[in-house]
């Protein structure tokens, strides 16, 4: 039996491998699912028939408590709302990290590591790593949960001497930890567990809502190492091949995620950026006024044009304006004129957010391009409809090198003939920083809310 | 490597076969170096911290490598996915959960684990089906 198991989880890590392999496209997507879905299964039965696991009652109803629990979330929830969801997710599987870190603890002999009161250092080692990952991966999640959904404000929570605090406490932790791993002692093993949950905390209120994508895919990038940690305590190698992975495909993310703020990782994670108001960058636009427009202005302006591309940001996932947007695209597709849309890495609140949303309005996926794909297209279009999104075409960041968002990759709009600009009001984007576009001759400022905009100018074209 | 859940492992017991050697007397403490001597001989015990490193710096490879290949378009199902697999964590919890005897506490924790880590694998593959279902070729 233990050489059946040992096969089928390395069946299983293969398969959790091709999982991944098969999002590099579309339509590979799906078979990729699959085999995700067949390796889990096969994990977890072949653990079922271990010699260890005499009973399944429990277990099953737990499956079945949860399974049914998980389901209903993930078939009811908004598209819109996925980046929160994903932040609960992954704050689930550091609470499961901690839960079954303590679970070994208390009882190493069910898992082979020792007996109670007499684990092997190294076992105690990635115990203790194991669970103060996953407790850090818990409260920090949750934070980002409360941020995203809104019931905490996006604003970067700082205060005096913040980075010494957590330098603090990230040294008492170590020193816990060592002294655990000498000791052995349950109380200590407490200790760990509560100072990881309030490092969690501290470690995300500093940073603002509009570096959560970069947060949301650390924390998932954090669920995996906590999930590897575990596998080491427990020796087994298809947790920490799942947990690599997991790390991995995270820890990416969060690079791409940066590299499309130009900001170091570093710089993300110290926080406090974004909710200052104004501050650098050039708010002098002279007397340069905006022209604001309606949507007859709008729908006029798209009917005529050739190439029209559309840029969607968060408003336009606040707005829920994605589907009247399609329908708007559709309008003018019937009038005979081409349309693309162009992603920026960062627009949204998690990797790919923009994509799905898109996908969801029924927008097919081959209109649909990424930054440095459709960049050049912009010289040629007619017209750039910018929905719900500011610092992502910011062309300061270009230009100005005092502005916060210098070197940031933006997208090049402004050089389309007309750039129409939905907005609700002329203020800054979360950087607080003004944007020089609104003030440009080829530029129609669209003062409203996007969703009720895109219905007006939808109206006007049928007209 | 799921011998590891049988075999007893106690790197302090194997240790014990070079240090305690002189004091040996009882049949029961032979019988202890005996049974520490057939797990090291089967699952090398005190080795699973390398064997265990070399498995998660290859993976962390593959994992660089695979990931760099998914398509920006599919970054959230992605997140979709390695959430639903990060949960294979539930196979810690089963093991916490299903000794027929033992502490009522492990199991207590290992059985909430399981409900927490189901919620995220369902969640998880059922969230991450509904956005690929979504993703669909012009004209199609």
């Amino acid at each position: 039996m233990p050489m059946i198991s040992g096969f089928a989880h390395l069946a299983a890590s293969v398969l959790f491998i091709l999982a991944l392999r098969g999002l590099s496209h579309p339509e590979t997507a799906q078979r990729g699912l699959t085999y995700g879905v067949v390796g889990m299964i096969l994990a977890v039965v072949t653990t079922l028939y271990l010699p260890t696991v005499g009973s399944w009652g429990l277990t099953i109803v737990g499956v079945l408590v949860g399974g049914a629990i998980g389901a209903y979330i993930a078939r009811k929830i908004e598209m819109t709302a996925l980046p929160q969801l994903m932040a609960a997710f992954h704050s689930l599987v550091g609470l499961a990290a901690v839960l079954v870190a303590s679970a070994a603890f208390s009882n190493p002999e069910a898992y082979g590591i020792g007996t109670s009161g007499d684990i092997a250092i190294v076992s105690l080692v990635e115990m203790a790593l194991g669970v103060a990952i996953g407790a850090v991966t818990f409260t920090g999640s949750l934070i980002a949960w409360g941020k995203l959904q809104g019931t905490l404000s996006g604003k970067p929570f700082t205060f005096e001497g913040q980075h010494a605090l957590n330098a603090a406490l990230g040294f008492v932790l170590v020193t816990l930890i060592v002294m655990f791993c000498n000791s052995e002692s349950g109380f200590l093993f407490f200790l760990i567990i509560m100072l990881a949950l309030l490092m969690g905390v501290l470690m995300i209120i500093p940073i603002g809502g509009a570096d959560m994508p970069v947060i949301v895919s650390m924390l998932n990038s954090y669920s995996g190492w906590a999930a590897a940690g575990i596998g080491f305590t427990l020796h087994n190698n298809l947790l920490i091949v799942t947990g690599a992975l997991v790390g991995a495909s995270g820890a990416i993310l969060s690079y791409i995620m940066c590299k499309g703020m130009n900001r170091s990782f570093l710089n993300v994670v110290l926080g406090g950026f974004g909710g200052d108001a104004a501050s650098g960058g050039s708010g002098d636009h002279g007397d340069r006024q905006a022209k604001i427009g309606s949507a007859e202005d709008a729908a006029f302006i798209m009917k005529s044009a050739g190439k029209v591309i559309i840029v969607p940001g968060y408003g336009m996932a606040v707005a829920q304006a994605q589907h009247v947007l399609r329908e708007m695209v559709d309008a003018l597709k019937e009038e005979g004129v081409e349309v693309k849309y162009a992603i920026h890495p960062v627009a949204g609140r998690m990797p790919g957010h923009m994509n799905v949303l898109l996908a969801e309005a029924n927008v097919p996926y081959d209109e649909v391009f990424e930054l440095e794909d459709i960049n050049r297209d912009f010289a040629q279009a007619d017209v750039v409809y910018v929905i719900g999104a500011n610092d992502i075409t910011n062309p300061s960041a270009k230009s100005d090198s005092s502005s916060p968002i210098y070197g940031m990759p933006v997208l090049d709009v402004e050089k389309a003939k007309t750039v129409l600009f939905v907005k609700r009001s002329l203020g800054s984007g979360y950087a607080g920083i003004d944007n020089p576009l609104f003030y440009a001759d080829n530029t129609l400022m669209l003062l409203d809310d996007a969703k009720k905009m895109t219905e007006n100018i939808v109206k006007a074209l049928e007209d | 490597m799921s011998d590891a859940y049988y075999y007893s492992e106690d790197s302090t017991t194997i240790q014990g076969v070079d240090l305690p050697v002189t004091e040996i007397g009882t049949s029961s403490e032979i019988d202890t170096l005996a049974d520490s001597a057939t797990s090291l001989a089967h699952s090398a015990p005190d080795n699973f911290f390398i064997t265990g490193l070399t498995v998660f710096i290859l993976a962390c490879f593959v994992g660089y490598y695979v990931v760099w290949r998914v398509t920006p378009a599919l970054h959230s199902p992605l997140m979709g996915i390695t959430n639903a697999i990060s949960s294979v964590i539930i196979v810690g919890a089963i093991i916490a959960v299903g000794p027929i005897e033992g502490s009522g506490f492990s199991k207590f924790l290992g059985f909430l684990a399981v409900i927490l880590a189901s919620v995220n694998i369902f969640g998880g593959f059922i969230i991450t089906r509904r956005m690929l279902h979504m993703f669909k070729k012009k004209g199609a």
